[in-house]
C-alpha cells in the first residue's frame, strides 16, 4: 500500500515538473490569442530555437564563470535564449503576421502552419537531423532526501525538476505583475478585451502586440532551456508535440485565459504522467487529443474562461 | 501564364533523358529518408553507401566500369518508395537497388523490384516480411527473432530471472526485438516483471521507468533507438532505477553516450560490430568515414557500406549485371568480411553472421563476447 | 446546365477509356504520377467541397483517406476472390470494397463533423486535426490491420481508367451539388453562418453532409491509392499528408474546383521536377535545401501565398458562381 502512494506521489511529481513545462508554453499560445484571436501554430517551434539556442551561447557563456556548469552560468544561458526567442517572435510577427491583421483569422492560421513546417524543416537542413546534445548547465541529480524523514526519501525529486517548477513559478508571477501592474499589460488586456475600443483610447497596437509575441516566445525560450536540462537531446523537430500538447493546456485552462494556461498545463502534465504510468503510454497521444476535443464540447470556453458570446 | 506553368514544370521532367548519360558506367538505384521523422537512419546508411561506392570506384570500379550511385529521398514517407523505385527501375535503368532503413518503407518497394526482377539489399530492414517477398529481395543484416533471442540467452546467462520490457511502439524493429526476447526469455523459464511502451520521439520517461522501478526487475530490456535510449538510462539512474539495461544494435549512435554521460555504464547491447574494433578494417573504415565526414560511424553506416560492398562483389563474381545472373551472386554470398560481420546469405536470403555483444564501461564500448547464429 | 454537365461527365467517361487503353503501355514511372494525379484530384476537389465551399477549415483529410484505404484494404485481402478468381470478379470485388470503404469513411465523416458543428474556424482546424491523429492512432494499435507494420499484399487493381472515372466522378458530384439548392447552404454556411441560420438554413444540416461528402470520397481515393502503391502504413497518413492536400486546395483557390484541380496536377508534378532538379550538378548551393527538402519550398509557398494572393493562383478561372 505504501508502495503504491510513493508510486503514486512520484508520479504526481514527475507530471507536475513536465505539466510546468506545458504551462509555460501554454501562456504564450493564450497570450497571443488573446490579443491577436488566433493560434500561433509556431510557438511550439519557437520552444525548439530557444534550446537550441542555448546549446549555440551555452560554451560561451559557461565560459564567463569559470567553464563549467554553474548557476550563474545557468542563468545567464536562460536569459539569453528568452531574449533571442523574443526577439524571434516579434520577428515572425512583424513579416508573416502583421500583414494579415485586418484578413480572416483562418488565413493566419495557415501562415502560422507554414512557419511551423518552415522553421521545422529549415532547421533540420541548418542543425541537422540527429539529436545534439546539449550542454550540462547545471548539474542535474536527484537530491538527498534524508532518511529520517520515512517512506518520502524513496521519492526521487530532481534538481531539474525542482529548477523547472521554481522558475515557472517565478516567471508566472512576474507575467502577472507585467500583466496586473504594468501600462503595457493594461494595454495587452484592453487590446484582448475590445480591439478597436483600445486602439481608440490611444493604445498603440502594434508595439503592444509586438511585445507579447515577444513575452510569450521568451517565456517558450525559457521552457526549451528548461527542458533541455532535464533531456539534453535536443534536434528540431522536438517542438511539435510539446507545443501540441500545451495548446491543449491552453484550451483546457480557457484559452485568453492566463492562469487557465497555467493550470492547463499542469493538469495536462499531471495527466499524462498518469495516464502512462498506469494504463498505457500509446495512448498519450491520442488521449491528450481526446481530452481536447471533450472539452470543445462540453466546456469550449476552458475551465477558467467566460463564455463569449457570438455578437452579430 | 498560369497555362504555361505546367507545360514548363512537365518539359522540366524530361530532362533527365536530355542530359547525356553513360553508357560506360553501373547504375546503382538507392532510395533513403534523407529528410523528414527518420532522417537520422537514412542519411547514416547513405553516408556509408557512398563511401563504399568511392572507394570502389577509386579502385577501379566493377568490370571495368564505374559504378553510378543514383539516390533519392523518400522524406521519411510512405508512399514514396513506390514512386520512387519505379524511376529508378524505368528511368535510371539501374541494375540494382540498395534500400531501405525503415521496414514499412522496405516492404512498399519490394514487391515492386520483385515484379521487375531487379535485385533490392536492404542493409538495416529487420521485418522478416521484407525478404519473404521474393527472391530478388536480400538483406545483410539480422532479423528480429535472431537478435531478440540473442540477448535473451546473455540476460539467462547472466543469471537474471525478473526482466522489465520498455518497448518503443512507433518503431516495428523494437516491437519485433521485444516479442522474441520475451517468446525465448519466458519460454525458458524467466519472468517478463513489467511491459513498458514509448514512442520514439518522446523525451520524458519518468512515468514509465517509476512503474518499471516499481515491479524491481534484475535487469530491464529497451530495444530502442540511441535518441531515446540515452535518455531514458539518464532519467533512470536519476529515478534510482540501479538495474543493468539491455539492447540491441538501435542503441549505436553518435550521440548516445555524449547525451548518456555514465548512465549507461556496466549496461549491455547486441550489435553488428564495435567501432572500438582494433581490427584493421573497422579501424580503416572508421578513419575514412571520419575524414570525410567528421562524424564516427554508426551502425546504419556500417550496414549501408557492407550492402554496397557486397553488391559490388556479387557483380564481380557474376561477371555480368544481367538481373538472374546477379541475383544469383548475391543469393551465393558467402562469408563475406563486412564491417558489420561475416556475412553468408542464408536461403531465406537473410544474413547469417555473428552478433557482438558490447558492454559500457566509462564511456566507451568494450567487447564481450560473439554470438554465433 | 444538368444536361450538359452530364454530357461532359459522358464524354469524359469516354476518353478515359479510350486513352486507358495507352495509359498502360507508358513508362511506370509516368504512370505512377499521373494515377497519384488521378488520386489527388479526388483528394483536393473532396477537401474543397469542405474547406472552399462550405469554410469549414478541415485539416484532417488524410484521416479519412486512411479510413478509405485501410478497409477497402482489408475487405479485398479477406473476401477479394470471394466471386471468383477470374478478373472481372476480381474487379467486382475490388470495386465493392472501394466504395464499402468509401462509405465507412463517410461515416467517418459523420463522427467528426457532429462534435464540430459547434466549432469554429481555429478550434475546428485543430479538432480535426485531433481526429486524423486519433484515427492514426487507433490503427497503429489494430493488429488485423497491421498496426505499425503496415498492412501489404493488395492486388494492383487501380489503373488510369477507375483512377480518372472516379476523378471524374467526384468532380462531377462535387460541381452539381455546388450548382444546386444544397450549393446555395453550403455557401450561404460559408458566407455568414449566424445569418445563414436566422434565415432558416439548417446550417448543421450542411456542414454535416459536406463532411460526409467529403470524407466518402477521401475515402475512394484511399482505397485507389492502397490498391496502387499495394502497401499501406499509419504514417502515410499523417499530419503531413493532409496539409498536402490543404496547400493543393489554397493553390488552387478556395471554391473554385477546376483551379483545385489545376494545382493538384501542379502540386503532384511539383515534387518529381524537384527530385530531378536535385540531381542537376550545376543546381545554386542556396536552392539546394528548398530543391532537397520539399517542406522548405511548400511551407514558403504557404507564407507567401497567404500574404500576397490567399485567393489562391486560379481561383478565377472556371464555372463561375454568381455571386449574391
Amino acid at each position: 500500500m505504501a508502495d503504491q502512494l510513493l508510486e503514486f506521489a512520484q508520479q504526481l511529481i514527475n507530471g507536475l515538473a513536465q505539466g510546468s513545462i506545458y504551462a509555460l508554453i501554454a501562456l504564450g499560445y493564450t497570450m497571443v490569442f488573446g490579443v491577436l484571436r488566433f493560434i500561433n501554430f509556431a510557438h511550439g517551434d519557437v520552444f525548439m530555437l530557444g534550446a537550441f539556442a542555448g546549446l549555440y551561447t551555452a560554451p560561451k557563456l559557461l565560459a564567463l564563470f569559470g567553464g563549467g556548469p554553474s548557476l550563474p552560468g545557468a542563468t545567464a544561458v536562460l536569459l539569453v535564449a528568452m531574449l533571442i526567442c523574443a526577439a524571434i517572435g516579434i520577428l515572425i510577427e512583424k513579416l508573416c503576421y502583421r500583414p494579415l491583421r485586418d484578413r480572416p483569422r483562418l488565413t493566419v492560421l495557415i501562415t502560422a502552419i507554414g512557419v511551423s513546417l518552415f522553421l521545422e524543416n529549415a532547421g533540420q537542413y541548418a542543425f541537422g537531423v540527429d539529436p545534439q546534445s546539449f550542454p550540462e548547465i547545471i548539474v542535474d541529480r536527484a537530491i538527498e532526501i534524508p532518511e529520517t524523514w520515512g517512506a518520502i526519501s524513496a521519492l526521487t525529486i530532481t534538481i531539474g525538476q525542482i529548477l523547472v517548477v521554481g522558475v515557472t513559478l517565478f516567471l508566472l508571477l512576474v507575467l502577472r505583475f507585467v500583466v496586473l501592474h504594468t501600462r503595457l499589460g493594461m494595454a495587452m488586456r484592453a487590446l484582448s478585451f475590445n480591439p478597436v475600443a483600445a486602439s481608440l483610447m490611444g493604445v498603440n497596437t502594434d508595439v503592444v502586440i509586438s511585445f507579447t509575441f515577444g513575452l510569450g516566445s521568451a517565456l517558450a525560450g525559457a521552457a526549451g532551456i528548461l527542458t533541455s536540462i532535464q533531456q539534453p537531446s535536443i534536434d528540431p523537430l522536438m517542438g511539435i508535440n510539446i507545443g501540441l500538447k500545451a495548446f491543449v493546456a491552453a484550451v483546457l485552462g480557457g484559452i485568453g485565459n492566463i492562469p487557465g494556461a497555467a493550470l492547463g498545463g499542469i493538469l495536462i502534465g499531471v495527466l499524462e504522467a498518469l495516464v502512462v504510468g498506469y494504463i498505457n503510454p500509446t495512448y498519450r497521444d491520442a488521449l491528450v487529443f481526446a481530452v481536447l476535443i471533450l472539452i470543445l464540447i462540453v466546456k469550449p470556453s476552458g475551465l477558467l474562461g467566460k463564455t463569449e458570446r457570438e455578437k452579430v | 501564364m498560369a497555362t504555361f506553368r505546367p507545360l514548363l514544370l512537365a518539359g522540366a521532367l524530361f530532362l533527365p533523358i536530355v542530359l547525356p548519360t553513360s553508357a560506360q558506367d553501373i547504375p546503382i538505384g538507392e532510395f533513403a529518408s534523407l529528410t523528414g521523422g527518420a532522417a537520422s537512419f537514412g542519411q547514416s546508411s547513405h553516408k556509408g553507401t557512398e563511401l563504399a561506392i568511392e572507394e570502389i570506384n577509386a579502385s577501379g570500379g566493377v568490370l571495368g566500369k564505374k559504378l553510378r550511385l543514383i539516390t533519392e529521398d523518400d522524406q521519411s514517407q510512405a508512399g514514396q518508395p513506390a514512386t520512387i523505385v519505379r524511376k529508378l527501375i524505368s528511368q535510371d535503368k539501374v541494375v540494382a537497388i540498395l534500400g531501405e532503413v525503415a521496414s514499412s518503407r522496405s516492404l512498399e518497394a519490394a514487391p515492386i523490384c520483385q515484379q521487375n526482377k531487379i535485385p533490392m539489399i536492404t542493409p538495416a530492414s529487420t521485418n522478416p516480411k521484407v525478404t519473404e517477398v521474393g527472391d530478388y529481395i536480400f538483406r545483410i543484416c539480422f532479423i528480429d527473432p535472431f537478435q531478440g533471442t540473442v540477448m535473451s540467452k546473455f540476460a539467462q546467462s547472466k543469471g537474471w530471472k525478473k526482466i522489465a520490457v520498455l518497448t518503443d511502439v512507433k518503431q516495428d524493429y523494437s516491437v519485433g526485438l521485444s516479442e522474441f526476447f520475451i517468446k525465448d526469455f519466458t519460454a525458458s523459464g524467466g519472468q517478463i516483471v513489467k511491459e513498458q511502451k514509448f514512442s520514439s520521439g518522446d523525451k520524458d520517461f519518468k512515468p514509465q521507468l517509476t512503474s518499471l522501478k516499481a515491479a524491481r526487475p534484475d535487469a530491464i530490456f529497451i530495444p530502442g533507438y540511441y535518441a531515446e535510449v540515452a535518455l531514458i538510462a539518464k532519467q533512470a539512474r536519476l529515478l534510482g532505477i540501479k538495474v543493468p539495461l539491455l539492447g540491441g544494435d538501435g542503441w549505436v549512435g553518435d550521440s548516445l553516450l555524449k547525451v548518456a554521460g555514465n548512465s549507461l555504464d556496466g549496461c549491455y547491447l547486441s550489435c553488428h560490430f564495435s567501432a572500438d574494433d582494433k581490427s584493421p578494417k573497422t579501424t580503416e573504415f572508421v578513419a575514412k568515414y571520419q575524414a570525410k565526414y567528421g562524424e564516427i560511424p554508426d551502425d546504419m553506416a556500417a550496414l549501408g557500406y557492407d550492402s554496397a560492398m557486397i553488391l559490388a562483389e556479387a557483380i564481380k563474381r557474376a561477371g555480368t549485371t544481367e538481373p538472374q545472373q546477379l541475383r544469383d551472386a548475391i543469393a551465393a554470398t558467402k562469408d563475406h568480411a563486412g564491417i558489420t560481420g561475416t556475412i553468408t546469405l542464408d536461403a531465406a536470403r537473410n544474413a547469417s553472421k555473428p552478433a557482438v555483444i558490447l558492454t559500457i564501461d566509462k564511456g566507451g564500448f568494450q567487447f564481450v563476447e560473439t554470438v554465433k547464429p | 446546365m444538368a444536361t450538359r454537365a452530364k454530357t461532359l461527365l459522358a464524354t469524359t467517361l469516354l476518353a478515359c477509356a479510350v486513352l486507358s487503353i495507352f495509359a498502360g503501355k507508358i513508362n511506370p514511372y509516368y504512370y505512377d504520377i499521373l494515377i497519384s494525379i488521378g488520386i489527388n484530384i479526388i483528394l483536393a476537389t473532396s477537401l474543397n467541397l469542405v474547406n472552399g465551399y462550405t469554410g469549414q477549415f478541415s485539416l484532417g483529410h488524410a484521416g479519412f483517406m486512411a479510413v478509405g484505404a485501410y478497409a477497402s484494404a482489408w475487405l479485398s485481402l479477406t473476401f477479394g476472390y470471394i466471386l471468383g478468381t477470374h478478373s472481372a470478379a476480381t474487379t467486382a470485388t475490388f470495386l465493392g470494397a472501394l466504395t464499402v470503404g468509401g462509405l465507412i469513411a463517410g461515416l467517418a465523416g459523420l463522427a467528426v463533423g457532429i462534435p464540430s458543428l459547434r466549432l469554429r474556424g481555429d478550434y475546428l482546424a485543430i479538432v480535426t486535426l485531433g481526429f486524423n491523429e486519433i484515427i492514426k492512432g487507433v490503427i497503429q494499435n489494430a493488429e488485423p490491420l497491421g498496426a505499425q507494420r503496415g498492412l501489404g499484399g493488395m492486388m494492383q487493381h487501380t489503373n488510369f481508367f477507375w483512377t480518372f472515372t472516379f476523378a471524374a466522378l467526384t468532380v462531377y458530384v462535387v460541381l452539381t451539388l455546388v450548382h444546386s439548392t444544397y450549393g446555395s447552404g453550403f455557401l450561404a454556411v460559408r458566407d455568414d453562418e449566424i445569418a445563414a441560420e436566422a434565415m432558416g438554413i439548417n446550417t448543421t444540416k450542411y456542414k454535416v453532409l459536406a463532411f460526409v461528402i467529403g470524407a466518402f470520397f477521401a475515402g475512394v481515393a484511399g482505397g485507389l491509392y492502397a490498391h496502387f502503391k499495394q502497401f499501406v502504413h499509419p504514417e502515410g497518413f499523417n499530419f503531413l499528408r493532409s496539409v498536402d492536400i490543404v496547400v493543393m486546395v489554397i493553390l488552387g483557390g478556395m471554391g473554385s474546383t477546376i483551379g483545385v484541380c489545376i494545382a493538384a496536377v501542379l502540386l503532384t508534378i511539383l515534387p518529381e521536377v524537384l527530385r530531378a532538379l536535385a540531381h542537376l550538378p550545376w543546381l545554386p548551393e542556396w536552392l539546394r535545401p528548398i530543391v532537397e527538402n520539399r517542406m522548405i519550398l511548400y511551407s514558403l509557398l504557404l507564407i507567401i501565398l497567404m500574404i500576397a494572393r490567399p485567393q489562391g493562383l486560379f481561383s478565377g478561372i472556371g464555372l463561375k458562381r454568381q455571386k449574391t
